[in-house]
């Protein structure tokens, strides 16, 4: 059982939860860029939270069933054909072999996500089945999906289809182009003066068209830095510090002037200052900004953030009922 | 510059505890910060995700669902504390021998690609501009320099496998080379680089900003794991590993590059036990004695 690949579409990867572990190594944790999404997707053709989707980015693949498969598209609004009629997102569809599936043109966010009954069934590397392209690893070949792909599905999968047949519009996440994104200050924060930090967290912050699963980059009036002398090994600019590791979600501003937000793809370290860190209740929310999105940083506690953690656990969890 | 008696504690959001051991870098706090790593690692805690042990500093990964972020700030502090207290400062590790051909036409094609509005002088090369910024007679200087003395992988990271490394010479001997103005887009594999005072090994080409002075003849990452060196994983450098840059000519170069593709090459490598304190107090034997490791393999 495959899809067979007409056209690849932009950028479609096989993601799965990430590649945990391997960090330590310069081997970023990948996955799905919005894991909710992609959740909400696999829950409805019955897999588990763990099996692999396929990401499409803008432009989704054209591809063709090479048997009957049960599959469910969510994340960015997009229209999803189906031997070129018109199907509806975040609801379990049908595909009998030799059925096209092909997507028209994205209406807000980035990234949607194709989720198959017995998931994407690549070989997993390090323990998963994400694509590190930069590495060469995982998905098909460890690259983006290209016309002739026979990507393979795994078999199916034994506890059968859920009663839910399509998801709620309230359990829908939304796709806004103007959010609040909560950040817990710190790392490197105190190398910022009173009024780089008062940019940081009181500008609005667009994002640029360079965005993609590696990082974000935001325009804006830029940011302060204090005056200090640069210790050994550090590099001349104020945002320069000796190379460290990058929180995933970090926010480095290099030279002062755009932010960026490391996402599940960045680079694990490097020689750039980090000011706060996106909540891990948050990274899904940054995934689904499209460039033009308009963006505050607002600060919170520890405590705070942790609640917000178990707000999403809470209603990830609504949909495994 | 006097060591921090105690490290900064700082979050990196709900995920990540963060901990500078020094602003600076030296090979004292990059001890420290391995020797954590290291203890937490024996530590086995439920909910510790990655240990990510860095140049200057630590990173750690846990899951907050597991393990509360106030008890595993306690237990840091408290390895740290045993850490500093040790008076073990010996690191079992091994010494291994990279070929390298410097001044190489490939990392020179793709240097004379990114001059303009990317490097701080247009004439010339990396490694002419590096021995002209550190007062060095010629670029043959800044390679004799370069691989006279053994480097200690100091951190590993950025992408797969790419590992960071500290000159093992007193600090008034070390280099240092800016790095590019502005980022290449690219970089050809095994590059040897060079920014601030580390030296680095592209494992995969791509972006860089590193000064490029030669490249490596074998692979440091394999995702196919077909040379031996590479059964066990795919990447070959941990933090802690003592690197001997050798250099070598284009005759040799081939000669390594076809033994590579014929899947027999292997690293020359011994076990050493890295001691810090001969290390400080006395630069220039120390690095002799290591160097001796390598000598009969």
């Amino acid at each position: 059982m495959a899809f067979d690949i007409l056209e690849p579409g932009l950028s479609t990867t096989v993601q799965d939860q990430g590649r945990i572990g391997y960090y330590r190594f310069g081997i970023p944790q990948g996955g799905s860029m919005d894991q909710y999404s992609a959740t909400l997707a696999n829950r409805l053709v019955g897999n588990t939270a763990r099996e692999a989707v396929l990401e499409c980015t803008y432009i989704g693949p054209k591809l063709i069933s090479t048997t009957d498969a049960i599959i469910a598209v969510t994340g960015a609004p997009v229209d999803v054909f189906v031997n070129g009629e018109l199907v509806p997102e975040y609801e379990r569809l049908e595909l009998l072999a030799g059925n096209e599936l092909k997507f028209g043109v994205i209406k807000g966010g980035t990234k949607y996500f194709i989720a198959v009954h017995g998931g994407i069934d690549v070989p997993e590397v390090l323990g998963s089945r994400s694509t590190y392209p930069i590495g060469a690893i995982g998905g098909v070949d460890g690259r983006a999906l290209a016309a002739g792909d026979l990507v393979p599905v795994g078999a199916a999968i034994d506890n059968g289809l859920p009663a839910l047949q399509f998801i709620e519009i309230e359990d829908r996440p939304a796709f806004s182009k103007d959010v609040t994104v909560r950040v817990m200050l710190g790392l490197y924060d105190h190398l910022l003066s009173h009024t780089g930090l008062d940019s940081l967290l009181n500008s609005e912050w667009v994002l640029t068209p360079v965005a993609d699963r590696m990082g974000l980059r935001y325009s804006g009036p830029g940011v302060e830095w204090k005056d200090r002398e640069q210790p050994f090994g550090a590099g001349q600019d104020p945002s320069n510090i000796v190379d460290a590791g990058y929180a995933v979600g970090s926010i480095q501003i290099p030279g002062g002037t755009q932010p960026i937000i490391l996402h599940r793809d960045a680079v694990s370290g490097g020689g750039y200052a980090m000011v706060a860190t996106v909540i891990s209740a948050d990274m899904d929310l940054v995934a689904r900004c499209s460039p033009g999105t308009k963006t505050h940083f607002v600060a919170v506690t520890m405590e705070q953030a942790l609640a917000a953690r178990a707000a999403n656990t809470v209603r990830a969890a609504r949909i495994w009922s | 510059m006097t060591q921090q008696t105690t490290a900064r504690y700082t979050w990196g959001g709900d995920e990540f505890l963060f901990i500078e051991i020094a602003e600076g870098m030296s090979l004292e706090a990059n001890f420290i910060s391995n020797s954590i790593a290291n203890a937490l690692e024996a530590r086995e805690l439920a909910g510790i995700v990655d240990i990510c042990p860095a140049n200057a500093s630590l990173l750690v990964r846990f899951d907050p669902d597991i393990l509360p972020w106030q008890e595993l700030e306690n237990v840091v502090h408290t390895l740290e504390d045993e850490v500093r207290a040790s008076t073990d400062k010996v690191l079992e590790t091994r010494i291994i021998e990279i070929p390298v051909w410097y001044n190489d036409p490939y990392t020179n094609e793709t240097g004379a690609r990114f001059r303009e509005g990317y490097h701080q002088r247009p004439e010339g090369n990396d490694l002419d501009y590096a021995a002209e910024v550190n007062g060095l007679a010629n670029a043959e200087e800044f390679i004799k320099r370069h691989h006279e003395s053994p480097w200690l992988v100091s951190m590993v990271g950025f992408v797969a496998g790419l590992p960071f490394l500290f000159q093992l010479a007193p600090r008034e001997q070390q280099l240092e080379v800016p790095k590019y103005l502005s980022p290449r887009t690219d970089t050809p594999a095994l590059t040897v680089g060079y920014g601030g005072c580390f030296s680095c090994i592209y494992s995969v080409r791509g972006a860089g900003g590193y000064q490029m002075f030669g490249i490596a003849a074998a692979p440091i990452f394999d995702p196919s794991q077909t040379l031996v060196d590479f059964y066990d994983f795919m990447i070959f450098f941990k933090p802690g590993d003592i690197v001997k840059f050798k250099p070598i000519d284009e005759t040799e170069y081939r000669r390594i590059r076809a033994e590579v593709d014929a899947g027999t090459f292997r690293y020359r490598q011994a076990p050493i036990a890295f001691d810090l304190g001969e290390a400080l107090t006395d630069p220039d034997g120390y690095k002799s004695s290591l160097l001796e490791a390598l000598n009969g393999i």
